[in-house]
């Protein structure tokens, strides 16, 4: 078990949390989403809002608790749910967080080499992060890209189709302070065919300029 | 009548889902350009029996991986308020292995699913729906939203809703991280703000789900497909696939091929033809197959025997022991290990067990050290019987259907590749005795 499903220990838990205005905002109009008396439905979508505020990514205690205040729940309803989700981390992790998927879709596509790369070019072994806490990696399960294999996620960007070659580009750019284009890194667009689509090809070469699903703007 | 197991390649005119590959606007005006929200208020008009029977009639049968009809499924939902308000929830907790159709609908043809939403609610008698996305999709997420700002905005959805006097209103709801969830008990307990342990059942969601309120839970792909079967007729649909199997599907092609993709198809088409037509065939060519998982991580593999001549169909891939699932196909050809490849799945159901039953959090262990070991060969020959015996234990024992699908895959390893595993325990054995 990674020790991101743990809580921090003490000496790294801060002493208070609140949203900032901004969130603040956002949190309200999170809850009115829910019918009145089930404000407890919002408890994922503000532990994401929180860890996203966070310095370090991650989801501190003291984060749970003014949580569990805003939404009127028992602080254990709030934790019980922080601990049973694997995307809040409850411990820091580094400004590139990268999730590389080991199941046996990107397994069979060559998912160890991107493992092996990011190992080899970062130093680091899985679960770790580097020592200037520029980037933590782990292997996580399916993220269902599978036709897009071997995949891995960093943040919130998609970074498919890749081989060693190509997830050592992306790292290097990485550290470099660059961000590479997310996507597939094969030269698709998506989940068309490698050589390009097969079918519905009136609908691929016409039509208004294409939207890139993976921009890195974009609020969810 | 198009298909009996030999259809010709399904034509354009006949895919729903025509931005699959979002090469076009997935906005509004793509949408509209693609057909999408044309004519909705005169189908919410034709009323909420119409709709339903014209699903019936469609044979849809649901896209999520039990196959339950979806037309009959939304009949079980009160025809009249005892008081409580209607929910329809759509699954887009995408997460069985293989599987990766949704995203393309969420991301490149979010109308589809957001007019869908409006059709089905309405014909559930439900003034709202909340969409579950698993959370890491973050992109899709923000498509869909997106879309479903657009559609307000329009006048699509929301209070008179495409001007047909229906309050509808639409939420998106992102996941955070739980394979779980995609299982429809589970994902309401995590809709309102739990963890997502699988309720028992009965009560079922149509008496009471989200909010102990009449709840339907659908797939994404389902779903977004309605506005097309309501438009062009539930026997339009139905003259794809053989009898029981109607329409079109997303199939997800991914593994050992030349080109993974997704690809909307007949159903029932043979296993071979859409892999060697859309695909550009097995890697190595078809004689290099070994096996194939044809319906996400959860059923169990065919070899290639099988392969050769299978069709792609809930029935068809009942009746050789395996199920058609999400139709998410995973290819390996002879390279592949297949010992590792299904203990990478063990793993990944240990991984993702709730936890809850007995049989499940403790089995799943089992079987992933137990395969773990099969992997070197380091067991004795027997031992394969005692997890074919544990893999029993666990099957039909649990709340949920995840200890069901954390044994298929084993059985169906050791149903046609006992002759692989006895081979690494004797190797093994052979060289610990030296």
């Amino acid at each position: 078990m990674s020790h991101l499903r743990r809580p921090a220990p003490k000496e790294l838990q801060p002493t208070s949390f609140a949203f900032t205005p901004e969130n603040q905002e956002k949190a309200k109009k999170i809850i009115a989403k829910y019918p009145e008396g089930r404000q407890q439905s919002a408890v994922m979508p503000l532990l994401d809002l929180a860890q996203r505020q966070t310095e370090g990514n991650w989801v501190p205690t003291v984060a749970m608790d003014y949580i569990a205040d805003m939404l009127e729940m028992p602080a254990i309803r709030v934790y019980e749910v922080a601990t049973f989700y694997t995307m809040y981390n409850l411990a820091p992790v580094g400004k590139n967080f990268i999730q590389v998927c080991t199941t046996t879709p990107c397994w069979l596509r060559g998912s160890a080499d991107v493992v092996d790369t990011c190992k080899k070019e970062l130093g680091i072994g899985v679960g770790e992060t580097t020592e200037d806490g520029q980037f933590t990696m782990i292997e996580v399960e399916c993220l269902g890209a599978c036709v897009n294999a071997p995949m891995m996620q960093i943040n919130d960007d998609y970074y498919e189709d890749l081989t060693a070659e190509s997830t050592k580009a992306i790292l290097d750019a990485l550290k470099k302070g660059e961000k590479p284009k997310a996507g597939p890194q094969s030269g698709r667009k998506g989940c068309e065919p490698i050589d390009g689509p097969k079918v519905l090809k009136a609908f691929c070469g016409c039509g208004a300029a294409p939207q890139d699903a993976n921009a890195s703007e974009g609020d969810a | 009548m198009q298909a009996k197991g030999t259809p010709d390649m399904l034509q354009d005119k006949d895919r729903i889902f025509t931005n699959l590959y979002g090469f076009q606007d997935f906005g509004l005006k793509g949408a509209q350009s693609r057909g999408n929200w044309d004519g909705t208020k005169a189908l919410i008009e034709k009323g909420r029996d119409w709709i339903i029977d014209e699903m019936k009639a469609s044979g849809m049968r649901g896209r999520g991986g039990a196959g339950f009809p979806t037309g009959l499924k939304w009949s079980f939902m009160p025809k009249e308020s005892d008081g409580r308000p209607s929910y329809l929830v759509v699954n887009a907790d995408e997460g069985e292995p293989g599987t990766c159709k949704d995203r393309e609908i969420m991301r490149n043809d979010p109308h589809t699913l957001i007019e869908g939403c409006l059709l089905a609610s309405f014909a559930m008698n439900a003034h709202a729906a909340y969409i579950y996305i698993r959370g890491e999709f973050y992109h899709e997420a923000s498509n869909l939203q997106i879309a479903i700002d657009q559609a307000y905005e329009a006048g699509l959805v929301g209070k008179n809703a495409c001007g047909s006097g229906w309050d509808f209103d639409i939420y998106l709801h992102l996941g955070a991280g739980a394979y779980i969830c995609g299982e429809e008990t589970a994902l309401i307990e995590s809709l309102e703000g739990k963890k997502g342990q699988p309720r028992l059942k009965p009560p079922f969601p149509a008496n009471a789900g989200l909010y102990g309120c009449p709840t339907t839970v659908n797939n994404v792909e389902s779903i977004a497909a309605v506005p097309t079967i309501l438009r062009r007729g539930g026997s339009w649909f139905s003259s794809f696939g053989r009898e029981n199997n109607h329409g079109t599907k997303l199939f997800a092609i991914s593994g050992h091929v030349e080109k993974p993709c997704t690809v909307e198809e007949a159903m029932s088409i043979p296993l071979k033809e859409l892999i060697e037509k859309h695909c550009g065939g097995v890697r190595g060519g078809w004689d290099n197959l070994l096996a194939v998982i044809p319906g996400g991580s959860s059923v169990p593999l065919m070899p290639k025997d099988v392969c050769d001549d299978v069709l792609m169909d809930f029935d068809g891939l009942r009746e050789v022991g395996s199920g058609l699932g999400t139709a998410a196909v995973i290819v390996m050809d002879k390279s592949t290990d297949i010992v590792y490849a299904i203990a990478r799945l063990s793993e990944f159901y240990k991984h993702e067990s709730c936890g809850q039953c007995t049989p499940c959090r403790e089995g799943t262990g089992w079987m992933m050290r137990m395969m773990t070991r099969m992997v070197r060969g380091e067991a004795t020959l027997d031992e394969i019987d005692l997890l074919w015996d544990v893999t029993k234990q666990v099957e039909g024992h649990t709340i949920c259907a995840l200890g069901d699908a954390a044994a298929w895959p084993i059985q169906g390893l050791i149903r046609h590749f006992r002759p692989e595993m006895e081979r690494r325990i004797k190797e093994y054995r052979a060289r610990i005795a030296a």
